[in-house]
Protein backbone atom coordinates (compact mmCIF):
# COMPACT_ATOMS: atom_id res chain seq x y z
CA UNK A 1 0.00 0.00 0.00
CA UNK A 2 1.28 3.52 -0.83
CA UNK A 3 2.79 6.02 1.97
CA UNK A 4 1.28 9.44 2.05
CA UNK A 5 0.13 11.59 5.10
CA UNK A 6 -3.41 10.15 4.95
CA UNK A 7 -2.47 7.19 5.68
CA UNK A 8 -0.08 8.52 8.62
CA UNK A 9 -3.06 9.49 9.93
CA UNK A 10 -4.60 6.44 9.70
CA UNK A 11 -2.27 4.69 11.11
CA UNK A 12 -1.79 6.59 14.53
CA UNK A 13 -5.48 6.67 15.07
CA UNK A 14 -5.55 2.44 14.91
CA UNK A 15 -2.30 2.09 16.69
CA UNK A 16 -0.01 1.60 13.94
CA UNK A 17 -0.65 -1.65 13.49
CA UNK A 18 -1.84 -2.19 9.76
CA UNK A 19 2.44 -0.99 9.11
CA UNK A 20 3.64 -3.97 7.44
CA UNK A 21 7.69 -5.04 6.52
CA UNK A 22 8.50 -2.64 3.30
CA UNK A 23 10.09 -5.31 1.93
CA UNK A 24 10.10 -9.24 1.61
CA UNK A 25 12.59 -11.74 2.98
CA UNK A 26 12.64 -14.41 0.51
CA UNK A 27 14.49 -17.19 -0.43
CA UNK A 28 16.36 -17.74 -3.74
CA UNK A 29 14.82 -19.41 -6.50
CA UNK A 30 17.37 -21.62 -8.88
CA UNK A 31 17.17 -19.60 -11.65
CA UNK A 32 16.41 -15.81 -12.59
CA UNK A 33 16.79 -13.70 -15.61
CA UNK A 34 19.10 -11.44 -13.89
CA UNK A 35 20.40 -10.71 -10.77
CA UNK A 36 22.67 -7.85 -9.35
CA UNK A 37 24.84 -8.44 -7.18
CA UNK A 38 25.52 -5.84 -4.67
CA UNK A 39 22.45 -4.21 -2.49
CA UNK A 40 23.50 -1.43 -2.07
CA UNK A 41 22.61 2.28 -3.81
CA UNK A 42 23.58 1.38 -7.37
CA UNK A 43 22.19 -2.31 -6.94
CA UNK A 44 19.10 -1.75 -5.69
CA UNK A 45 18.43 1.32 -8.24
CA UNK A 46 19.35 -1.37 -11.28
CA UNK A 47 16.75 -3.44 -10.09
CA UNK A 48 14.21 -0.68 -9.78
CA UNK A 49 14.67 0.63 -12.80
CA UNK A 50 14.80 -2.79 -14.97
CA UNK A 51 11.70 -3.99 -13.25
CA UNK A 52 9.60 0.00 -13.68
CA UNK A 53 11.62 1.20 -16.55
CA UNK A 54 12.81 -1.71 -18.38
CA UNK A 55 9.15 -4.17 -18.03
CA UNK A 56 12.01 -6.70 -17.15
CA UNK A 57 11.08 -9.88 -14.90
CA UNK A 58 12.65 -12.30 -12.41
CA UNK A 59 15.37 -9.82 -10.54
CA UNK A 60 17.48 -11.12 -8.09
CA UNK A 61 19.25 -8.78 -6.02
CA UNK A 62 22.12 -10.18 -3.65
CA UNK A 63 23.74 -8.95 -0.76
CA UNK A 64 26.72 -10.23 0.95
CA UNK A 65 25.38 -8.39 4.23
CA UNK A 66 22.22 -6.25 4.66
CA UNK A 67 21.22 -3.84 1.95
CA UNK A 68 22.40 -0.12 2.05
CA UNK A 69 25.53 -1.51 4.81
CA UNK A 70 28.51 -0.71 2.38
CA UNK A 71 29.16 3.23 0.62
CA UNK A 72 25.25 4.13 0.23
CA UNK A 73 25.51 4.30 4.45
CA UNK A 74 28.90 5.89 4.45
CA UNK A 75 28.88 9.15 2.12
CA UNK A 76 28.57 12.15 2.59
CA UNK A 77 25.04 12.95 0.92
CA UNK A 78 25.37 15.53 -1.48
CA UNK A 79 23.72 15.73 -4.87
CA UNK A 80 24.98 18.05 -8.17
CA UNK A 81 26.36 17.91 -11.59
CA UNK A 82 29.24 20.07 -11.81
CA UNK A 83 31.19 18.20 -13.72
CA UNK A 84 33.09 19.83 -17.23
CA UNK A 85 33.78 16.48 -19.35
CA UNK A 86 31.11 15.95 -22.10
CA UNK A 87 31.62 12.24 -21.21
CA UNK A 88 30.31 13.06 -17.42
CA UNK A 89 28.39 16.09 -17.50
CA UNK A 90 24.87 14.57 -19.26
CA UNK A 91 25.53 11.73 -17.19
CA UNK A 92 25.36 13.71 -13.46
CA UNK A 93 22.81 15.88 -15.02
CA UNK A 94 20.22 13.12 -15.94
CA UNK A 95 20.98 12.19 -12.22
CA UNK A 96 20.51 14.91 -11.08
CA UNK A 97 16.68 15.22 -12.52
CA UNK A 98 15.79 11.56 -11.98
CA UNK A 99 17.15 13.03 -8.37
CA UNK A 100 14.52 15.94 -8.38
CA UNK A 101 10.98 13.62 -9.12
CA UNK A 102 12.65 10.51 -7.01
CA UNK A 103 10.24 10.63 -4.08
CA UNK A 104 7.72 10.99 -5.99
CA UNK A 105 8.71 8.16 -8.39
CA UNK A 106 9.29 5.52 -5.63
CA UNK A 107 6.52 6.80 -3.05
CA UNK A 108 9.89 7.24 -0.39
CA UNK A 109 10.76 10.11 1.41
CA UNK A 110 14.38 10.59 0.97
CA UNK A 111 14.41 14.03 2.00
CA UNK A 112 15.85 15.21 -1.33
CA UNK A 113 16.82 18.90 -0.06
CA UNK A 114 18.11 21.30 -2.66
CA UNK A 115 19.83 23.50 -0.75
CA UNK A 116 22.84 24.86 -3.32
CA UNK A 117 26.43 23.63 -3.60
CA UNK A 118 28.60 26.18 -3.82
CA UNK A 119 32.50 25.86 -4.71
CA UNK A 120 34.48 28.59 -3.77
CA UNK A 121 36.87 30.47 -5.90
CA UNK A 122 40.04 31.35 -4.30
CA UNK A 123 42.17 32.80 -7.20
CA UNK A 124 42.12 34.49 -10.75
CA UNK A 125 43.29 30.80 -12.55
CA UNK A 126 40.56 29.32 -10.29
CA UNK A 127 37.86 31.67 -11.36
CA UNK A 128 38.94 31.22 -15.15
CA UNK A 129 38.66 27.59 -14.42
CA UNK A 130 35.29 28.12 -12.65
CA UNK A 131 34.05 30.00 -15.62
CA UNK A 132 34.08 27.10 -17.99
CA UNK A 133 33.41 24.53 -16.01
CA UNK A 134 29.82 26.79 -15.51
CA UNK A 135 29.89 27.39 -19.07
CA UNK A 136 29.99 23.71 -20.04
CA UNK A 137 27.06 22.73 -17.57
CA UNK A 138 25.15 25.79 -19.11
CA UNK A 139 25.58 23.96 -22.15
CA UNK A 140 24.49 20.00 -21.37
CA UNK A 141 21.31 21.75 -19.52
CA UNK A 142 22.64 21.83 -16.17
CA UNK A 143 22.22 25.42 -13.80
CA UNK A 144 25.52 27.44 -13.29
CA UNK A 145 25.77 31.03 -11.61
CA UNK A 146 28.82 33.02 -11.00
CA UNK A 147 28.66 34.66 -7.87
CA UNK A 148 31.12 37.54 -6.75
CA UNK A 149 32.26 37.99 -3.43
CA UNK A 150 29.79 40.02 -2.29
CA UNK A 151 26.80 37.67 -3.15
CA UNK A 152 29.28 34.74 -1.65
CA UNK A 153 28.97 36.99 1.54
CA UNK A 154 25.62 37.72 1.89
CA UNK A 155 25.38 33.91 1.99
CA UNK A 156 28.14 32.52 4.08
CA UNK A 157 28.44 35.68 6.30
CA UNK A 158 30.93 33.44 8.58
CA UNK A 159 33.27 32.48 6.14
CA UNK A 160 36.91 33.56 6.38
CA UNK A 161 37.02 35.65 3.68
CA UNK A 162 40.14 37.36 4.28
CA UNK A 163 42.56 34.45 4.62
CA UNK A 164 46.01 35.60 3.99
CA UNK A 165 47.00 32.85 2.03
CA UNK A 166 43.80 31.71 0.62
CA UNK A 167 41.51 34.97 0.55
CA UNK A 168 37.66 34.24 -1.07
CA UNK A 169 37.44 35.64 -4.48
CA UNK A 170 33.78 34.25 -5.59
CA UNK A 171 32.39 31.31 -6.21
CA UNK A 172 30.24 28.84 -8.49
CA UNK A 173 27.09 27.97 -7.77
CA UNK A 174 25.03 25.57 -8.27
CA UNK A 175 21.52 25.69 -6.83
CA UNK A 176 19.67 22.42 -7.71
CA UNK A 177 22.68 20.72 -6.11
CA UNK A 178 22.31 19.70 -2.57
CA UNK A 179 21.64 16.66 -0.15
CA UNK A 180 19.59 13.88 0.64
CA UNK A 181 18.96 11.24 3.36
CA UNK A 182 21.33 8.46 2.18
CA UNK A 183 19.61 5.26 3.68
CA UNK A 184 16.42 6.19 3.07
CA UNK A 185 17.71 5.78 -0.95
CA UNK A 186 18.32 2.30 -0.50
CA UNK A 187 15.93 1.12 1.56
CA UNK A 188 13.14 3.28 -0.89
CA UNK A 189 14.63 1.82 -4.35
CA UNK A 190 14.45 -1.70 -2.44
CA UNK A 191 11.20 -0.91 -1.41
CA UNK A 192 10.24 0.28 -4.95
CA UNK A 193 12.23 -2.97 -6.24
CA UNK A 194 10.35 -5.33 -3.96
CA UNK A 195 6.77 -4.23 -4.75
CA UNK A 196 7.53 -4.95 -8.40
CA UNK A 197 8.66 -8.45 -7.67
CA UNK A 198 12.39 -7.84 -7.27
CA UNK A 199 13.72 -10.78 -4.66
CA UNK A 200 16.19 -8.86 -2.04
CA UNK A 201 18.20 -11.65 -0.44
CA UNK A 202 20.70 -10.48 1.70
CA UNK A 203 23.37 -12.80 3.97
CA UNK A 204 24.29 -13.99 0.25
CA UNK A 205 27.71 -13.58 -0.62
CA UNK A 206 28.59 -14.51 -3.97
CA UNK A 207 31.70 -16.97 -3.84
CA UNK A 208 32.46 -17.31 -7.66
CA UNK A 209 30.92 -17.42 -10.82
CA UNK A 210 29.57 -20.01 -13.37
CA UNK A 211 30.91 -19.60 -16.40
CA UNK A 212 30.68 -22.47 -19.67
CA UNK A 213 32.13 -21.61 -23.00
CA UNK A 214 32.43 -17.86 -22.56
CA UNK A 215 29.00 -17.76 -21.21
CA UNK A 216 27.89 -17.00 -17.86
CA UNK A 217 25.27 -19.16 -16.38
CA UNK A 218 24.86 -17.91 -12.38
CA UNK A 219 26.56 -17.19 -9.38
CA UNK A 220 28.04 -19.78 -6.57
CA UNK A 221 26.68 -18.29 -3.31
CA UNK A 222 26.89 -18.89 -0.22
CA UNK A 223 23.20 -20.07 -0.02
CA UNK A 224 24.08 -22.60 -3.38
CA UNK A 225 24.34 -21.88 -6.88
CA UNK A 226 22.05 -19.31 -8.47
CA UNK A 227 21.29 -19.37 -12.21
CA UNK A 228 20.94 -16.23 -14.36
CA UNK A 229 20.67 -15.37 -17.86
CA UNK A 230 22.45 -12.25 -17.37
CA UNK A 231 24.07 -11.16 -14.10
CA UNK A 232 25.16 -7.39 -13.38
CA UNK A 233 27.76 -6.84 -11.04
CA UNK A 234 27.83 -3.59 -8.97
CA UNK A 235 29.81 -3.67 -5.88
CA UNK A 236 31.85 -0.22 -6.01
CA UNK A 237 34.87 -1.15 -3.53
CA UNK A 238 34.89 -4.51 -3.56
CA UNK A 239 34.64 -4.42 -7.73
CA UNK A 240 38.57 -5.79 -8.15
CA UNK A 241 37.66 -9.18 -5.66
CA UNK A 242 34.43 -9.87 -7.28
CA UNK A 243 34.98 -9.80 -10.59
CA UNK A 244 39.04 -11.83 -10.06
CA UNK A 245 36.63 -14.75 -9.54
CA UNK A 246 35.35 -14.24 -13.22
CA UNK A 247 39.20 -13.67 -14.02
CA UNK A 248 39.48 -10.16 -14.79
CA UNK A 249 41.69 -7.42 -13.64
CA UNK A 250 40.69 -4.19 -13.20
CA UNK A 251 41.75 -0.40 -14.04
CA UNK A 252 40.65 0.07 -10.63
CA UNK A 253 42.44 0.49 -6.75
CA UNK A 254 40.55 0.23 -3.51
CA UNK A 255 41.19 3.57 -1.41
CA UNK A 256 39.67 4.80 2.13
CA UNK A 257 37.59 7.90 1.94
CA UNK A 258 36.74 8.99 5.72
CA UNK A 259 33.90 11.11 6.28
CA UNK A 260 32.92 12.93 9.59
CA UNK A 261 29.51 14.70 11.10
CA UNK A 262 29.87 17.04 14.20
CA UNK A 263 27.18 17.29 17.28
CA UNK A 264 23.89 18.91 16.22
CA UNK A 265 23.74 22.56 15.59
CA UNK A 266 20.70 25.08 15.27
CA UNK A 267 20.88 25.92 11.46
CA UNK A 268 24.32 27.81 10.87
CA UNK A 269 24.97 26.48 6.77
CA UNK A 270 22.17 26.31 4.69
CA UNK A 271 23.90 24.71 1.52
CA UNK A 272 26.37 22.99 0.51
CA UNK A 273 30.39 24.14 0.57
CA UNK A 274 33.93 23.38 -0.91
CA UNK A 275 36.92 24.47 -0.62
CA UNK A 276 38.65 25.72 -3.13
CA UNK A 277 42.47 25.46 -1.79
CA UNK A 278 42.19 22.54 -0.09
CA UNK A 279 40.17 19.32 0.50
CA UNK A 280 37.05 20.16 2.11
CA UNK A 281 33.30 19.98 1.53
CA UNK A 282 30.50 20.38 4.28
CA UNK A 283 26.81 20.46 4.65
CA UNK A 284 25.14 20.69 7.69
CA UNK A 285 22.00 17.77 7.77
CA UNK A 286 18.41 17.89 8.80
CA UNK A 287 19.44 17.09 12.53
CA UNK A 288 21.67 19.59 12.66
CA UNK A 289 25.28 17.79 12.48
CA UNK A 290 28.04 19.27 10.22
CA UNK A 291 29.00 16.39 8.19
CA UNK A 292 32.09 17.03 6.30
CA UNK A 293 34.88 15.33 4.44
CA UNK A 294 38.13 15.66 2.48
CA UNK A 295 39.98 13.54 0.78
CA UNK A 296 40.91 9.90 0.43
CA UNK A 297 44.01 8.52 2.77
CA UNK A 298 45.80 7.47 -0.85
CA UNK A 299 47.23 4.18 -0.08
CA UNK A 300 45.23 0.79 -1.17
CA UNK A 301 42.88 0.10 1.02
CA UNK A 302 39.52 -2.36 2.00
CA UNK A 303 39.49 -1.05 5.88
CA UNK A 304 36.66 0.75 5.99
CA UNK A 305 38.93 2.98 8.47
CA UNK A 306 41.40 5.65 7.92
CA UNK A 307 44.48 7.17 9.59
CA UNK A 308 44.89 10.62 11.52
CA UNK A 309 47.28 12.60 9.11
CA UNK A 310 43.89 12.76 6.81
CA UNK A 311 41.61 13.69 9.71
CA UNK A 312 44.45 16.53 10.55
CA UNK A 313 44.49 17.47 7.27
CA UNK A 314 40.19 17.81 6.63
CA UNK A 315 40.21 19.43 9.71
CA UNK A 316 43.10 21.89 8.91
CA UNK A 317 40.98 22.36 5.40
CA UNK A 318 37.91 23.80 7.70
CA UNK A 319 39.53 25.63 9.97
CA UNK A 320 41.07 28.24 7.34
CA UNK A 321 38.04 28.49 5.26
CA UNK A 322 35.12 28.35 8.51
CA UNK A 323 36.65 28.85 11.86
CA UNK A 324 33.81 28.63 13.62
CA UNK A 325 34.13 25.18 13.33
CA UNK A 326 37.06 25.00 15.82
CA UNK A 327 34.14 25.69 18.66
CA UNK A 328 32.40 22.54 17.26
CA UNK A 329 32.64 18.69 18.78
CA UNK A 330 32.96 15.69 16.39
CA UNK A 331 30.48 13.65 16.95
CA UNK A 332 31.74 10.38 14.38
CA UNK A 333 34.48 9.52 11.66
CA UNK A 334 33.91 6.62 9.46
CA UNK A 335 35.36 5.49 6.34
CA UNK A 336 34.37 4.12 3.27
CA UNK A 337 36.04 1.43 0.32
CA UNK A 338 35.88 3.61 -3.04
CA UNK A 339 36.34 2.15 -6.49
CA UNK A 340 39.55 4.68 -7.77
CA UNK A 341 39.43 4.23 -11.16
CA UNK A 342 42.47 4.85 -13.68
CA UNK A 343 40.79 8.25 -14.72
CA UNK A 344 38.29 9.20 -11.85
CA UNK A 345 35.68 8.12 -13.78
CA UNK A 346 32.96 5.25 -13.86
CA UNK A 347 32.85 2.08 -16.01
CA UNK A 348 29.15 0.94 -16.73
CA UNK A 349 29.90 -1.79 -19.76
CA UNK A 350 29.47 -5.23 -21.00
CA UNK A 351 32.59 -7.50 -20.08
CA UNK A 352 34.03 -10.22 -22.36
CA UNK A 353 32.20 -12.65 -20.99
CA UNK A 354 28.67 -13.28 -22.47
CA UNK A 355 25.75 -12.01 -19.77
CA UNK A 356 28.44 -10.75 -17.64
CA UNK A 357 27.91 -7.13 -17.10
CA UNK A 358 30.04 -4.49 -14.92
CA UNK A 359 29.32 -1.05 -12.95
CA UNK A 360 31.94 0.91 -10.99
CA UNK A 361 34.77 2.45 -10.72
CA UNK A 362 32.75 5.35 -9.18
CA UNK A 363 35.71 7.01 -6.94
CA UNK A 364 34.09 9.41 -4.78
CA UNK A 365 31.11 10.05 -6.61
CA UNK A 366 29.21 7.55 -6.37
CA UNK A 367 26.22 9.05 -4.48
CA UNK A 368 24.83 11.20 -6.71
CA UNK A 369 25.42 9.68 -9.59
CA UNK A 370 22.98 6.42 -7.61
CA UNK A 371 19.77 7.30 -9.81
CA UNK A 372 21.53 7.33 -13.24
CA UNK A 373 23.87 4.35 -12.83
CA UNK A 374 20.80 2.41 -12.18
CA UNK A 375 19.28 3.46 -15.01
CA UNK A 376 21.92 3.27 -17.48
CA UNK A 377 22.45 -0.34 -16.19
CA UNK A 378 19.31 -1.58 -16.84
CA UNK A 379 19.50 0.05 -19.84
CA UNK A 380 22.58 -1.74 -20.42
CA UNK A 381 21.04 -5.06 -19.00
CA UNK A 382 18.21 -4.79 -20.65
CA UNK A 383 18.58 -3.87 -24.09
CA UNK A 384 23.11 -4.84 -24.34
CA UNK A 385 22.97 -1.39 -25.92
CA UNK A 386 24.41 1.78 -23.59
CA UNK A 387 22.58 4.93 -22.53
CA UNK A 388 22.97 7.71 -24.54
CA UNK A 389 24.06 9.44 -21.30
CA UNK A 390 26.46 6.43 -20.27
CA UNK A 391 28.45 5.50 -23.91
CA UNK A 392 32.01 6.84 -22.39
CA UNK A 393 31.95 4.64 -19.61
CA UNK A 394 33.41 2.22 -21.56
CA UNK A 395 36.05 -0.73 -20.32
CA UNK A 396 38.39 -0.10 -23.70
CA UNK A 397 39.01 3.32 -22.80
CA UNK A 398 41.46 3.03 -21.64
CA UNK A 399 43.40 0.58 -23.91
CA UNK A 400 41.99 2.80 -26.55
CA UNK A 401 43.15 6.38 -24.80
CA UNK A 402 39.55 7.73 -24.59
CA UNK A 403 40.10 8.55 -20.55
CA UNK A 404 37.92 11.02 -18.71
CA UNK A 405 39.99 12.41 -16.63
CA UNK A 406 38.23 15.38 -15.26
CA UNK A 407 41.55 16.14 -12.79
CA UNK A 408 43.81 15.69 -15.79
CA UNK A 409 46.07 13.53 -12.90
CA UNK A 410 46.62 10.36 -15.45
CA UNK A 411 46.71 6.90 -14.43
CA UNK A 412 47.43 7.44 -10.68
CA UNK A 413 44.26 6.62 -8.37
CA UNK A 414 45.07 8.08 -5.33
CA UNK A 415 44.82 11.54 -7.30
CA UNK A 416 41.93 11.49 -8.43
CA UNK B 1 51.40 4.16 9.49
CA UNK B 2 54.87 3.61 10.57
CA UNK B 3 57.49 2.45 8.27
CA UNK B 4 60.39 0.75 8.99
CA UNK B 5 63.06 2.12 6.97
CA UNK B 6 65.74 -0.17 6.26
CA UNK B 7 68.55 2.62 6.58
CA UNK B 8 66.84 4.71 8.65
CA UNK B 9 64.28 2.99 11.18
CA UNK B 10 60.98 3.74 11.58
CA UNK B 11 59.21 6.75 9.95
CA UNK B 12 56.06 8.28 10.03
CA UNK B 13 54.01 7.02 6.86
CA UNK B 14 53.29 10.88 6.40
CA UNK B 15 56.87 11.46 5.54
CA UNK B 16 56.38 9.39 1.75
CA UNK B 17 54.58 9.59 -1.41
CA UNK B 18 52.54 6.62 -1.87
CA UNK B 19 53.02 4.86 -5.67
CA UNK B 20 50.84 1.87 -5.77
CA UNK B 21 51.52 -1.55 -6.53
CA UNK B 22 55.45 -3.21 -6.46
CA UNK B 23 55.15 -4.75 -10.08
CA UNK B 24 55.31 -0.99 -11.06
CA UNK B 25 58.73 -2.04 -10.62
CA UNK B 26 58.66 -4.78 -13.70
CA UNK B 27 58.49 -2.28 -16.97
CA UNK B 28 58.04 -3.92 -20.04
CA UNK B 29 60.50 -4.21 -23.17
CA UNK B 30 58.75 -1.30 -24.96
CA UNK B 31 60.50 -3.10 -28.27
CA UNK B 32 59.32 -6.65 -27.72
CA UNK B 33 56.17 -8.07 -29.61
CA UNK B 34 53.03 -7.18 -28.30
CA UNK B 35 54.41 -4.34 -26.37
CA UNK B 36 51.13 -2.28 -26.91
CA UNK B 37 49.38 -4.95 -24.76
CA UNK B 38 52.02 -5.27 -22.34
CA UNK B 39 51.99 -1.49 -21.58
CA UNK B 40 48.99 -1.50 -21.26
CA UNK B 41 48.34 -4.23 -18.57
CA UNK B 42 51.09 -2.31 -16.78
CA UNK B 43 49.75 1.26 -17.07
CA UNK B 44 46.49 0.14 -16.09
CA UNK B 45 45.02 -2.75 -14.85
CA UNK B 46 46.08 -3.90 -10.92
CA UNK B 47 45.36 -6.58 -8.87
CA UNK B 48 44.22 -4.34 -5.85
CA UNK B 49 43.59 -7.77 -3.51
CA UNK B 50 42.72 -7.42 -0.20
CA UNK B 51 45.03 -8.57 2.56
CA UNK B 52 48.88 -8.67 1.58
CA UNK B 53 50.27 -6.10 -0.77
CA UNK B 54 53.39 -5.60 -1.96
CA UNK B 55 53.64 -1.31 -3.04
CA UNK B 56 56.48 1.58 -3.84
CA UNK B 57 56.68 4.67 -0.92
CA UNK B 58 58.54 7.13 -2.14
CA UNK B 59 60.67 9.17 0.72
CA UNK B 60 60.32 11.98 -0.65
CA UNK B 61 60.49 14.61 3.16
CA UNK B 62 63.43 11.71 3.83
CA UNK B 63 66.34 10.17 2.27
CA UNK B 64 64.48 10.25 -1.38
CA UNK B 65 64.77 6.21 -1.51
CA UNK B 66 62.09 4.17 -2.89
CA UNK B 67 60.81 0.89 -0.19
CA UNK B 68 59.19 -1.97 -1.57
CA UNK B 69 56.57 -1.94 1.65
CA UNK B 70 54.34 -5.29 2.04
CA UNK B 71 51.67 -4.32 3.85
CA UNK B 72 47.91 -5.61 4.50
CA UNK B 73 45.14 -3.43 2.96
CA UNK B 74 42.70 -5.23 5.50
CA UNK B 75 44.73 -4.52 8.46
CA UNK B 76 47.28 -1.75 7.52
CA UNK B 77 49.97 -4.03 9.05
CA UNK B 78 52.94 -3.77 7.63
CA UNK B 79 55.31 -6.77 7.78
CA UNK B 80 57.69 -6.37 5.76
CA UNK B 81 60.02 -3.49 4.02
CA UNK B 82 63.30 -3.34 1.65
CA UNK B 83 64.71 -0.67 -0.50
CA UNK B 84 63.35 -0.35 -4.10
CA UNK B 85 66.69 -0.65 -5.21
CA UNK B 86 67.86 -3.86 -4.17
CA UNK B 87 64.24 -5.56 -5.35
CA UNK B 88 64.66 -4.43 -8.90
CA UNK B 89 68.27 -5.42 -8.84
CA UNK B 90 67.32 -9.08 -8.17
CA UNK B 91 64.31 -9.07 -10.99
CA UNK B 92 67.27 -7.14 -13.14
CA UNK B 93 65.52 -4.11 -13.80
CA UNK B 94 68.47 -2.37 -12.28
CA UNK B 95 72.34 -2.63 -12.84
Amino acid sequence: MPYSGFRVIKEALSGHKGWTPAWRDPEPKPHYDIIIIGGGGHGLATAYYLAKEFSQHKIAVIEKGWIGGGNVGRNTTIIRSNYLLDGNEPFYEFSLRLWEGLEQDFNYNAMVSQRGILNLIHSDAQRDAYIRRGNAMLLNGADAELLSVEQVRREYPFLNFEDARFPIKGGLAQRRGGTVRHDAVAWGYARGADSRGVDIIQNCEVTGFRIENGQCKGVETSRGFIGAAKVGVAVAGNSSRVMAQAGMRLPIESHVLQAFVSEGLKPVLPGVITFGAGHFYCSQSDKGGLVFGGDIDGYNSYAQRGNLPVVEDVIEGGMALFPGLGRVRLLRMWGGVMDMSMDGSPIIDRTHIDGLYFNGGWCYGGFKATPASGWCFAHLLATDTPHPTATAYRFDRFEKGRMIDEKGMGAQPNLH
Amino acid sequence: MIINHPLLGPCDAQEFIYKGDARLIDRPDGMIEGAEAAFFDYAYLRDNPAGQHRELWFHEQGDRSWLVVTRNTVTHEITHVELARDVARKSGQSA
